[in-house]
């Protein structure tokens, strides 16, 4: 490893150009916002990841000698609840942490779908073209076509409420963005020499797609792939907030902000964290997202 | 412009019939019978379940059911809400003002706001404005909209008592419903305070709906500007000595809007996605919250007429859209 970065800037010095990764991580740490981004969510994983050893309570444990107990800064708070409690007791702070968990769960669970269907039948379409082809974008249009939270509402009242089910229509209203990257990439790289010199000695079309192919549409994916999560996470957060996702008492953010709807008059602390978890996220997302759009190519750069 | 148009109208034409099809074939998706979905919980007895079947077709094969469906649907018949048993298509009309009022508010607001922030941030790129203006508009594209309208209705109306909390326009007044627009028809009935009470209802769930869109088209003005700014007709308009506020409005800006305008065109569909959340947080009575709550009640006709309607207009929107842009940069009329 430190082989190679030796004689990578060795490289650089020569003139010859720098091996890509030397090259986008020198783009990527010029840019602020990415780094920050980066430095939230890696934060965000530990949270989740250890998430039954820091929660002080269990979040759904209520606790029926303190309801609606303010945050400990403010008159009435202690420090058995540091965020206070909400409408039946329960630890506002254990529920935000095991929402950390719940929310990038369905963020990765969600894109990882929305990739792995999505490229496929991106491939498969601008590989064979032809009806298959025109089938999947057709359907795609109209996936489009549609308001994402009114087709995701939509699956869901047929499939019943649930974290599962939001799950899977987030994912298919997804779809749409990884099938047409993928297909477009095909297309434009199928016409390449390589691809034809690794047809001519004799691989066939799976092995074109995957090992030919797949590897040098890479960066728009994975840049489509971290925007992805902070959608994923929102329209999730918006599915429980109208009842449609995670049901009670699961702590998922856009289900506790439903259930603190009816107290916002009295407990603003119910309905101010579990919001400002959601925008953090995403926003960390957000700017890692557009960090490595600038890093990884700069032609996408809306 | 008249082979454009035909071209870009018949690529629709497959997009509708999926849609049609896409909506008959999930509602058929819902586990159990639909007539007994309909019955309720009180149930049916077996004659009028089998006068019903034959009375909606269920007795018929799913291809001449969707035929029958689609003949329907071109005479203007969605079929009837199972609550309220008024046809979908009125209880659709009769709610969609509101809504239309709801997001003409707040695609104006996002404007009167994201074009200016958007050309001043490319103008003065790179200075603190312009690093002020993207990490609002980012945070702004970040935010989840029913905290953001629980956030102001904390501020606004429980603290300071500026705006209320919900619904289109104060109980104390009754407005007839001329153009089912609050803002026309409460200047038309001259009632007295009837206006101002429906601008006040108005203000947060404009805020609320546009902060997307504003975010969307600040940093899309922004991006626009500065590739503009970049060409060499700009370098010549200011070679001439022509004055900046020339330049920038005139030379710069006409260029710079054709991305912009599909931009907005695009919002249509993130306004309908926006509309459910905020109709829903404020108690506004138009199509979003109707859809939410048609689900509450599993009153399946209304979701599958709504969503129909619904992708029916984003469909247009976007049509219109795309012939504006024809009309605007002329290179994109020629057939490629």
């Amino acid at each position: 490893m430190t082989n190679n970065a030796a004689t990578s800037t060795q490289n650089v010095r020569r003139g010859a150009p720098a091996h890509p990764f030397f090259e986008f991580n020198a783009y990527f740490r010029k840019n602020t916002g990415a780094v920050i981004g980066l430095w939230i969510i890696i934060g965000l994983l530990v949270v989740a990841v250890t998430a039954d050893f820091i929660a002080p309570y269990s979040p759904i444990l209520t606790d029926s000698k303190a309801f609606l107990k303010p945050p400990v800064w403010q008159a009435g708070g202690s420090w058995a609840h540091l965020l206070g409690t909400d409408a039946i007791g329960r630890d506002m702070l254990s529920r935000l942490i095991h929402g950390t968990r719940l929310s990038l769960l369905i963020g990765f669970t969600v894109i990882s779908i929305s990739i792995v269907v999505g490229t496929t039948l991106g491939l498969v379409a601008g590989f064979y073209r032809g009806i298959l082809e025109i089938a999947i974008m057709r359907l795609m249009d109209i996936i489009l076509t549609l308001p994402s939270l009114l087709l995701a509402i939509v699956i869901v009242a047929i499939l019943g409420p649930g974290v599962s089910n939001a799950l899977l229509a987030v994912a298919i209203v997804l779809l749409p963005h990884y099938v047409r990257i993928a297909r477009a990439a095909v297309i434009a790289e199928t016409s390449k020499d390589y691809v034809t010199a690794a047809k001519v000695s004799g691989a066939g079309s799976i092995r074109l797609m995957i090992k030919e192919i797949l590897p040098n549409c890479m960066a728009p994916l994975i840049v489509q792939a971290t925007l992805g999560i902070s959608t994923a996470i929102l329209d999730a957060a918006a599915l429980g907030f109208l009842g449609l996702g995670a049901q009670p008492p699961t702590p998922e953010w856009g289900t506790m902000l439903a259930d603190a709807r009816e107290f916002v008059l009295r407990a603003w602390w119910v309905v101010t964290f579990p919001g400002l978890m959601i925008l953090i996220t995403v926003l960390a997302f957000n700017l890692l997202g557009d960090g490595l759009r600038d890093a990884l190519d700069p032609k996408l750069k809306s | 412009m008249f082979r454009f148009l035909l071209t870009r109208v018949s690529l629709i034409v497959p997009t509708f019939i999926g849609i049609t099809l896409l909506v008959f074939v999930l509602i058929r998706l819902i586990p159990g019978d639909p007539i007994e979905t309909m019955a309720g919980e009180r149930g049916i007895d077996a004659a009028l379940h089998e006068k019903l079947r034959k009375e909606y077709g269920f007795d018929q094969p799913v291809l001449v059911q969707y035929w029958y469906y689609l003949l329907r649907l071109l005479q203007g018949d969605l079929g009837k809400s199972i609550v309220t048993h008024k046809p979908v298509i009125q209880e659709f009309i009769s709610l969609f003002p509101a809504t239309i009022e709801l997001s003409l508010c707040a695609i104006l607001f996002a404007l009167c706001l994201g074009l200016p922030a958007g050309i001043i941030a490319a103008v003065r790129r790179n200075s603190i404005f312009d690093h002020g203006v993207m990490g609002v508009s980012l945070t702004g594209y970040s935010m989840p909209i029913f905290w953001w309208g629980l956030l102001l209705i904390l501020l606004f109306s429980v603290q300071l008592g500026w705006t209320p909390v919900s619904g289109r326009i104060s109980v104390m007044f009754f407005v007839p419903e001329v153009t089912g627009f609050l803002l026309i028809d409460t200047l038309l009935s001259g009632e007295k305070g009837a206006f101002s009470s429906a601008v006040s209802h108005l203000i947060l769930p404009t805020i609320v709906l546009g902060t997307v869109p504003l975010a969307v088209i600040a940093r899309m003005t922004r991006s626009a500007m500065l590739e503009v700014l970049g060409e060499d007709y700009i370098r010549t308009a200011r070679a001439k000595g022509l004055s900046n506020f020339r330049i920038i409005a005139i030379h710069a800006l006409r260029n710079a809007l054709i991305p912009i305008v599909t931009v907005i065109g695009l919002q249509v569909g993130v306004l309908f996605t926006g509309a459910i959340l905020t109709e829903t947080i404020f108690s506004w009575p138009g199509i979003g919250k109707w859809l939410i709550e048609g689900i509450g009640r599993r009153d399946y006709p209304v979701l599958q007429g709504g969503t129909l309607l619904i992708g029916t207009i984003v469909m247009t929107v976007n049509l219109l859209v795309d012939v504006t842009y024809g009309l605007i940069n002329p290179r994109i009329r020629r057939p490629r």
